[in-house]
């Protein structure tokens, strides 16, 4: 994936937090995740239904909900989507027997894992939907969007410039002004330090 | 450009933009994202973008093949409706080509777009982006070789009602095998309960016993009733069945079905199921005389011998010695290629709706009582009376619409009440020559010969009453009313209430999914709505087939259906099995997971993911592997792997992230997202984004 030519051109003037906030209305991008067998077929519904949601949602079809590594969501976001919205069958109903449960429990990890990184958790969202409910599924769209709306467009917290794909640990560490002796015991109020930290406590 | 051959490893996507008349190009500017992916995902390998009216059309695939050899395409993308539509369209087009089908993606930006969305430059947008998704996914596309499963030409039919017998007996015909499952003592199902057949009113029974017969006797036929499919394993070609064949305490070998047994049976029950609970059956039964197979069963639960240990009366006037107290339910398994679940409905239960008094006052009636009173073979002999058993009644109300358009009940129409409910007057009249009130919401007659039977029985004197009745009392208060039922009504096309005696009432009650709609669906691994009838692979094209390869679907297990429409779907179900025992082999989408073995530590974290025991541990490499028939693709385990040791086709993490990547190339103002500043950005200068610290965390 990173043999690709970097994706999206740079703004033409200015970057980060401060000229996202200028917007006079807030569009959020919010990535969707539906089943192939409920939830895709629930917004296909919804398109043969007319039913009108807002446009700001953008799907992806997995097989099943269970198919959904907690990469995606986070390459979602670091990707620029303000929300991700995670879709599939109701409990009981799923296609594969019993693969949205395992779906539910990593969204539920996940769920704690991104607050950790400055994320507000109203920024993912879980939505049961069945085949035969596409008037549910854009109802919830719509709310999903309003919600994030409201939040306004994902603002990580602002912190110095760290290379960690480049560096050691202890490295990244000195780099966010942090003791040569390593990370202290309690997480400290800047959030690059927060970040290594993630890495760190995970790895 | 003719001819070009593309160089070692160059990517060369041809992009296509349909309009689908207006659909898609009334709200998406589809000129300007051809335009736009022409000039923006150049360096994602887009060599032509092209927008055109039908993609679907000849002229349209020919767009795509076209390009495919002249320009030297190696990936292809079409923006156009949903994929579960035409995938496989644009799939067929590109291998026609020469080009691998899976290179080939179909992206939605009709029914998740233009179908959705109003605000056209929000819609283009979207639109965009979209493609955008594809284009990138398409990029890591492999070429994949379909899956080949033989098809095993035995079929079980589940349900022996009308559709299932129509099924059953076509496919029989046609020389293969079929094992027709039915879970009551008799197949028949509804129509056998039925009297007279709107329009036409051909006695039921005449038309159906001799289709019972023919499947009951069928070489090629396997019938088991008084037995349920209780497990389904297995994928199209291969599903293995298992079924419980309860107890009937007669052996249906040795026993000639002469009847002796249920003359000689001192024990009477009421009939709830066959006679509506308006007759009387004894313990030791088969449901009707016609019934197929004439083997009784013995109702466990009422048996004398069964409660007290004595009696074996059938047991003693039993010639062929056929009764065994000591049977047992016996669990069997077939293998079978194709599935048809023709499982039928439940009518609803008229006493959810108290102010029509069913099951309070007396000479309310449902539907299935009145045809089990009209019926000659019923409890009164087909002679119409009232629940004493003796009076005719004078004057009758029918009432629509019962329990069906209403949202405290079933929102929907359940389709036969009407022609029902013209026939219930009709018979009246017929049988007693009372006066017929008929109250309807709206007459609802669209089928060959239906108008003319309304008009018919306008003709014949029914008397309609436009409204949907409030009430239906005893208490009568006005001179007249003593001892009758009061239908009070609101007559909308005389714009008054009414209070009409009536001596007996009739309610057309609606039809409704089975009361184990949800668990049968979850068996058969196929959807239903949340009304619980099951949902067709398309509504329209496709209508017996289900998103489950190799289920399929016939009769009321969809949706209310009457006679005609439910025997046409028992055909049409039949002719796809057909279609497919005849092709012996089919293609099947390769998605399936793989263990990568040099990248897998042996964790075995994945073996418990499979809900299908696809996964299994190697103890001497220390690797675990998956057995490619028994995945069946949902890709659980490829999510789970900490060390991303299995990749799974068609869906591979670097086909997602790539396409997470192209849908947030553009903003929801169409312009480039900006992303906001995150924590561990790079340095400036360094080319590629810090994502994999973050993805190993939560991976982890």
């Amino acid at each position: 994936m990173s043999t690709q030519a970097p994706v999206a051109p740079a703004p033409a003037e200015g970057t980060g937090a401060a000229t996202i906030a200028e917007a006079t209305t807030f569009e959020p991008v919010i990535i969707g995740f539906t089943c192939n067998w409920c939830s895709y077929r629930a917004a296909d519904l919804a398109g043969t239904a007319r039913t009108k949601y807002p446009p700001n949602v953008r799907l992806i079809r997995l097989m099943c909900s269970g198919r959904l590594d907690p990469t995606f969501v986070l390459k979602a976001f670091s990707e620029g989507a303000d929300a991700v919205l995670v879709s599939g069958c109701h409990p009981g109903e799923c296609h594969y027997i019993e693969q949205n449960y395992k779906a539910l429990r990593r969204f539920q990890l996940l769920s704690r894992t991104i607050q950790a990184l400055g994320i507000e958790p109203g920024r993912l969202q879980l939505v049961w939907a069945s085949a035969a409910e596409g008037v549910r599924l854009a109802g919830e769209i719509a709310r999903v969007t309003e919600e994030v709306r409201e939040l306004g467009p994902l603002n990580w917290p602002a912190g110095e410039i760290v290379d960690i794909d480049n560096v050691t640990l202890e490295a990244a560490w000195e780099a966010t002004g942090g003791d040569a002796g390593g990370p202290p015991e309690t997480p400290g109020g800047a959030n690059p330090q927060h970040a290594a930290e993630s890495a760190e406590a995970a790895r | 450009m003719n001819g070009h051959v593309p160089a070692e490893g160059e990517i060369r996507i041809g992009v296509y933009i349909c309009h689908c008349g207006s659909n898609i190009a009334g709200v998406v500017d589809v000129a300007e994202v051809a335009s736009w992916a022409a000039e923006n995902l150049k360096d994602q390998g887009v060599v032509i973008a092209r927008d055109y009216k039908f993609m679907c059309s000849s002229p349209g695939q020919d767009l795509v093949t076209d390009d495919i050899r002249d320009l030297g395409l190696n990936r292809i993308v079409v923006a156009a409706c949903s994929p579960h539509l035409h995938e496989n369209t644009f799939r067929t087009a590109t291998a026609r080509a020469g080009l691998n089908p899976y290179l080939c993606e179909l992206v939605s930006i009709r029914e998740q777009d233009s179908w959705v969305h109003t605000d056209k430059a929000a819609a283009t947008a979207k639109a965009k982006a979209i493609l955008a998704g594809g284009v990138e996914r398409v990029r890591r596309n492999e070429p994949l070789d379909p899956i080949t499963v033989n098809i095993n030409p035995a079929t079980l039919v589940v349900g022996g009602g009308i559709a299932g017998i129509q099924a059953t007996l076509e496919i029989a015909d046609a020389g293969f095998h079929v094992y027709l499952v039915e879970k009551d003592a008799s197949i028949g199902g509804h129509m056998a309960q039925f009297d007279k057949t709107f329009p036409t009113l051909d006695c039921a029974a005449c038309i159906l016993t001799p289709r019972m017969v023919s499947a009951g006797t069928h070489p090629n036929v396997t019938l088991m009733t008084w037995s349920e499919v209780t497990h389904v394993d297995g994928y199209v070609g291969n599903f293995t069945v298992t079924i419980r064949k309860k107890a009937r305490y007669v052996d249906e070998s040795v026993c000639n079905g002469c009847g002796v047994c249920q003359e000689k049976c001192p024990k009477k029950v009421i009939d709830e199921v066959y006679e509506a609970g308006l007759g009387y059956r004894k313990a030791i039964y088969t449901p009707f005389d016609q019934a197929v197979p004439r083997t009784p069963v013995i109702d466990r639960e009422n048996c004398t011998y069964f409660e007290k240990g004595t009696c074996k009366a059938c047991e003693k006037f039993c010639e062929s010695n056929a009764i065994r107290f000591d049977q047992k339910d016996e669990i069997l398994t077939v293998e079978v290629g194709n599935i048809i679940l023709a499982t039928g409905y439940d009518i609803f239960d008229a006493r959810q709706i108290a102010q029509y008094g069913y099951g309070r006052l007396p000479n309310v009636f449902t539907s299935l009582e009145f045809e089990r009173l009209s019926n000659s073979a019923g409890p009164t002999n087909g002679h119409i009376v009232l629940r004493d058993g003796v009076t005719e009644p004078k004057t009758v109300g029918v009432i629509h619409c019962v329990g069906s358009r209403d949202r405290n009940f079933n929102n929907y129409c359940s389709a036969i009440c009407c022609m029902q409910s013209l026939k219930f007057s009709h018979l009246v009249k017929e049988h007693t020559g009372a006066t017929v009130y008929d109250f309807y919401i709206d007459m609802r007659t669209a089928a060959k010969g239906y108008d003319e039977f309304y008009q018919r029985v306008m003709e014949e004197g029914t008397l309609f009453v436009r409204g949907k009745p409030a009430e239906v009392t005893e208490a009568g208060r006005l001179p007249g009313e003593e001892g009758k039922l009061i239908v009070q009504v609101e007559d909308t096309l005389a714009g008054r209430q009414r209070r009409i005696p009536v001596d007996m009432v009739v309610l057309s009650v609606g039809l409704q999914p089975r009361a184990d709609a949800k668990e049968l669906a979850q068996r058969f691994g196929i959807s239903c709505s949340s009304d619980g009838w099951a949902i067709e692979k398309h509504p329209k094209l496709d209508p017996v087939a289900t998103m489950t390869e190799g289920v399929f679907i016939a009769g009321c297990v969809s949706g209310p259906k009457d006679i005609p429409t439910s025997v046409a779907q028992g055909a049409a179900a039949a002719a796809r099995v057909l279609g497919r025992i005849q092709m012996k082999q089919m293609n099947l989408e390769p998605i399936k997971a793989t263990v990568h073995p040099e990248h897998c530590s042996g964790c075995r974290i994945c073996n418990t993911m499979c809900p299908y025991n696809a996964i299994s541990f190697d103890d001497v490499k220390g690797v675990s592997f998956i057995n490619a028939a028994m995945c069946q693709g949902c890709g659980t385990c490829v999510a789970a792997c900490p060390a991303g040791a299995i990749s799974g086709t068609g869906f591979s993490d670097e086909q997602v992230l790539a396409q997470i990547e192209g849908l947030l190339r553009v903003g929801a103002d169409g312009l480039p997202l900006k992303r906001a500043a995150y924590p561990v950005a790079q340095h400036e200068g360094n080319g590629h984004r810090p994502e994999a610290p973050i993805e190993e965390a939560v991976r982890a």
